[in-house]
C-alpha cells in the first residue's frame, strides 16, 4: 500500500509540474501582454512595467524564476489588480467558491444516494421510472441552461429569488441547485445500478435467511457495498463542481475563483493565470488522489497494484 | 427410388450415386440462416422504443440544421432594419406595411435579436455547429484513441506501460482548465496560419473557434477511448485467429487493422456515440463563456449567453437554444445507451 501511495504521489507531482509548465509556455504564445489593454502606455512606461514584473527577461529565465518562487509557495503579485498578491486573491475567491461548491456536493450526495436507493428498491414501478426520467434529463441539461431557466422562473416571473451576489441564504439557492443538479442525477443513476447489483448478491440472501430485519440488511449490508461507486465518483465530482463554477459564478455574478480565472485569462494577467491554474489543478489532482486511496481503504477487495 | 428395387440384391442402383441436387442439399442443412453481427444488433436496436425515438429526433434535428436553412428566406448574419427585438411571430411596422400592400412576409417564428437578426435561422445554424462539433470531435477521438489504444494493447510490455502512463497523466490533467487556456492561445497562431500561409485559408472558412475546439478535443479527450480499446485488444490478441494470422505471416499493421479493431467494433461505436453529447456540451460551455465559436457565427451556447443580457425584457430568447441543446444532448445520450444495449451488452453497468 505504501508503494502504491508513493507511486501515485510522484505521478501527481509530475502532473502538477506538467500543467504548470504547459500553462506557462502557452501564455507566452498569446500575443499582447497584460499592459496593452491600458490606454496605449508610452514605450518607457511599458519597459518599466515589464522590468518590474520581470517580463523583460528571456522566457526560460522567467520560467526558472517562477518555478523557484513556486517551490517557496509564492505565486507573485497580480499584474492587473495592483497591490494584491495572487495568493491573496485566490484565497478570497476560493473561500466563496468552496462554500457554494461544498454545499452543492453535499446536496448532490444527500439527495442522489437516497434517490438511487429508492429507485432500486422499487425497480420497475412508477417511482423508479419517475426518478430515472428525472435523472436522465438531469444529465442532459447543461448547468448554464438550467441556471438561466431557473433565473427566468424564480427571479423574472415569480420575483422570489435574487439573481446576483451572495449576501443571504436566499442567494445560495439557485447557484446550488444549478451546480448540484447534474451530479445528483448522475449519483442517483450510479447508486441505482450498484444497489440493484448488490441486492442480487448471495450475501444479501444470507442476511435475510439469518432473520435480520430489513432495516439492518439494507443499511448494514446493502448500502455499505452499494455506495462504493459513488465514492469513486467523488473525485470527478469535485473537479466538476470546481470547473462548473466558472459558468455558475459568471451567471450569478458570484465573486469566486472561477470568475477570477476567466477574467484573468481575458485580461492576460500572467501571474493570475498561472496561480489559479496551478491552484485548481493541484486541488483537483490531490482530491482525485485522496478519493482513490480512500476507495481502496474502504473496499479491501481491491488490490493495490 | 425405383420400384423394382430388390432389398437383398447386390445390384447397385446407379441413381443413388448421382450428385445431390440443390433441394436435397438444402434438406441437410439444420442451421438456420446465420445472423450477422450488424443484423443481430439492428434487430435488438429496433425493439428498443426509446432508442428508436431518439434516433428519429436526431434525424429531425439534422434536417432542421442542415437542410432547412437552404429553404429559409433569412440569413444568419442578415440584419433586418427596423425589425430589431421582435417577439416571436410578430412583424415590424415596415413588414406590416408590406403585408398590407399584399406582399408575403416570412414570419419570424422565434422573433429577432437586438441587431434585427432572425432567431430561427440562428437556431438552425447553432444546432448545425453543435452537431458538427459533436461528430467531428468524436470521430477524431475515435481515430486517435483506437489507434493509440490498440498499439499499446497489442505490443504490451514496456510499450504498453509507457503509453498508458502518458494516458494516466493526461487523464488527471483538469480538462476544462487546459481547454480554456488552449482555446485562447490557439486563436492567434491559427489566425496567423490562415492569413499568411498559402494553402491554409480554409481555416477561415471553417472558423478558428471550431478548429481550436477540434484540436483541443484531439489532444485531451482520446484517453478514455484509448483505455477502452486497449482493454479490448489485450483480451482479443490472445485469440486463436490472431495466432493463425501471425502464422500466415500477417504484418502487425494488418493484424491490428483487419483482425483486432474489427472485432471490438461494438465498444468502438458505443463509446464514439457517447462521446458526441460530451463534445457538444463542451462546445456550448465554451461558447457560453465567450471563447468558443466566433461571432457572427451563432452557437447554441453563445445564443443562450446573449439571451442572458436581456433576461428581464426578452426571456423567451433563452428558451429556444436552451431546449435545443438539452434535446440534442438527451437524444444522443439515449441513442448511445440504446446502441450499447444492442451492440455491446457486456458494457452495461
Amino acid at each position: 500500500m505504501g508503494r502504491y501511495i508513493a507511486k501515485r504521489v510522484i505521478m501527481a507531482i509530475f502532473t502538477i509540474w506538467l500543467v504548470a509548465t504547459i500553462t506557462f509556455f502557452l501564455m507566452f504564445l498569446v500575443p499582447g501582454g497584460p499592459f496593452l489593454a491600458e490606454k496605449s502606455p508610452s514605450a518607457a512606461t511599458l519597459e518599466a512595467l515589464n522590468r518590474k514584473y520581470g517580463l523583460d527577461k528571456p522566457v526560460i529565465v522567467q520560467y526558472k524564476n517562477y518555478m523557484l518562487n513556486l517551490l517557496k509557495g509564492e505565486f507573485g503579485e497580480s499584474i492587473k489588480q495592483r497591490g494584491r498578491t495572487v495568493g491573496d486573491i485566490i484565497s478570497t475567491g476560493f473561500k466563496v467558491s468552496a462554500k457554494v461548491g461544498g454545499i452543492a456536493i453535499l446536496v448532490s450526495v444527500l439527495i442522489g444516494v437516497p434517490l438511487g436507493c429508492i429507485a432500486a428498491l422499487n425497480r420497475g414501478k412508477w417511482l423508479d421510472n419517475l426518478i430515472m426520467v428525472i435523472a436522465t434529463f438531469g444529465i442532459a441539461v447543461p448547468s448554464f441552461v438550467l441556471s438561466t431557466v431557473l433565473m427566468i422562473i424564480f427571479s423574472v416571473w415569480l420575483n422570489l429569488l435574487p439573481t446576483y451576489g451572495l449576501s443571504s441564504w436566499r442567494h445560495y439557492i439557485m447557484p446550488v441547485i444549478a451546480l448540484s443538479f447534474y451530479p445528483t442525477a448522475y449519483i442517483s443513476r450510479l447508486m441505482r445500478t450498484s444497489m440493484l447489483d448488490v441486492l442480487g448478491q448471495d450475501y444479501m440472501r444470507t442476511a435475510k435467511a439469518k432473520g435480520l430485519s430489513q432495516f439492518k440488511t439494507l443499511f448494514k449490508h446493502a448500502l455499505r457495498n452499494a455506495i462504493l461507486p459513488v465514492v469513486t465518483y467523488l473525485g470527478p465530482l469535485i473537479a466538476y463542481t470546481l470547473t462548473g463554477s466558472f459558468i455558475i459564478e459568471k451567471i450569478f455574478t458570484v465573486p469566486g475563483l472561477g470568475n477570477e480565472f476567466i477574467s484573468s485569462i481575458t485580461g492576460r494577467d500572467y501571474t493570475m493565470i498561472m496561480g489559479t491554474t496551478i491552484f485548481l489543478a493541484t486541488l483537483i489532482i490531490i482530491m482525485n488522489l485522496l478519493v482513490d486511496i480512500a476507495y481502496k481503504i474502504i473496499d479491501p477487495r481491491i488490490k493495490f497494484k | 427410388m425405383k420400384n423394382n428395387h430388390k432389398p437383398f440384391s447386390m445390384h447397385l442402383d446407379v441413381s443413388d450415386f448421382l450428385p445431390a441436387d440443390k433441394e436435397e442439399k438444402q434438406s441437410l442443412v439444420i442451421m438456420r440462416e446465420s445472423v450477422s453481427f450488424w443484423r443481430d444488433g439492428a434487430r435488438r436496436f429496433r425493439k428498443n422504443k426509446i432508442a428508436m425515438a431518439s434516433l428519429i429526433v436526431i434525424i429531425l434535428i439534422f434536417i432542421f440544421a442542415f437542410i432547412l436553412p437552404y429553404f429559409y428566406p433569412y440569413g444568419y448574419e442578415q440584419q433586418i432594419r427596423g425589425s430589431e427585438n421582435l417577439a416571436p411571430l410578430k412583424y415590424s411596422a415596415a413588414e406590416l406595411a408590406r403585408i398590407e400592400a399584399g406582399e408575403k412576409v416570412f414570419p419570424h417564428f422565434l422573433g429577432t435579436d437586438q441587431l434585427g437578426r432572425d432567431l430561427t435561422i440562428r437556431l438552425m445554424l447553432g444546432s448545425r455547429i453543435s452537431l458538427l462539433v459533436g461528430i467531428v470531435a468524436s470521430f477524431l477521438v475515435l481515430l486517435i484513441g483506437s489507434l493509440y489504444g490498440s498499439i499499446a494493447g497489442y505490443f504490451g510490455g514496456k510499450v504498453d506501460m509507457i503509453m498508458m502512463r502518458v494516458v494516466d497523466i493526461i487523464y488527471t490533467v483538469p480538462d476544462i482548465l487546459i481547454i480554456i487556456l488552449l482555446m485562447v492561445t490557439l486563436k492567434y497562431p491559427l489566425q496567423d496560419l490562415a492569413n499568411n500561409v498559402p494553402g491554409f485559408t480554409w481555416i477561415n472558412d471553417v472558423g478558428i473557434g471550431l478548429i481550436s475546439i477540434f484540436i483541443v478535443f484531439s489532444l485531451l479527450y482520446w484517453v478514455g477511448m484509448a483505455r477502452i480499446v486497449r482493454g479490448q485488444i489485450l483480451s482479443l490478441k490472445e485469440q486463436e485467429y490472431v495466432t493463425a494470422a501471425r502464422a500466415l505471416g500477417a504484418t502487425h499493421r494488418r493484424i491490428i487493422g483487419k483482425h483486432l479493431l474489427v472485432n471490438c467494433i461494438g465498444p468502438l461505436i458505443v463509446t464514439t456515440t457517447l462521446q458526441i453529447p460530451s463534445a457538444i456540451f463542451t462546445e456550448s460551455f465554451l461558447s457560453f463563456v465567450g471563447i468558443g465559436v466566433q461571432a457572427p457565427m451563432p452557437s447554441l451556447g453563445s445564443m443562450a449567453s446573449d439571451a442572458i443580457g436581456g433576461i428581464y425584457s426578452y426571456p423567451h430568447r433563452l428558451f429556444a437554444p436552451a431546449i435545443m441543446i438539452s434535446l440534442i444532448i438527451l437524444s444522443f445520450n439515449l441513442l448511445g445507451d440504446g446502441l450499447r444495449d444492442a451492440f455491446d451488452p457486456k458494457l452495461k453497468n
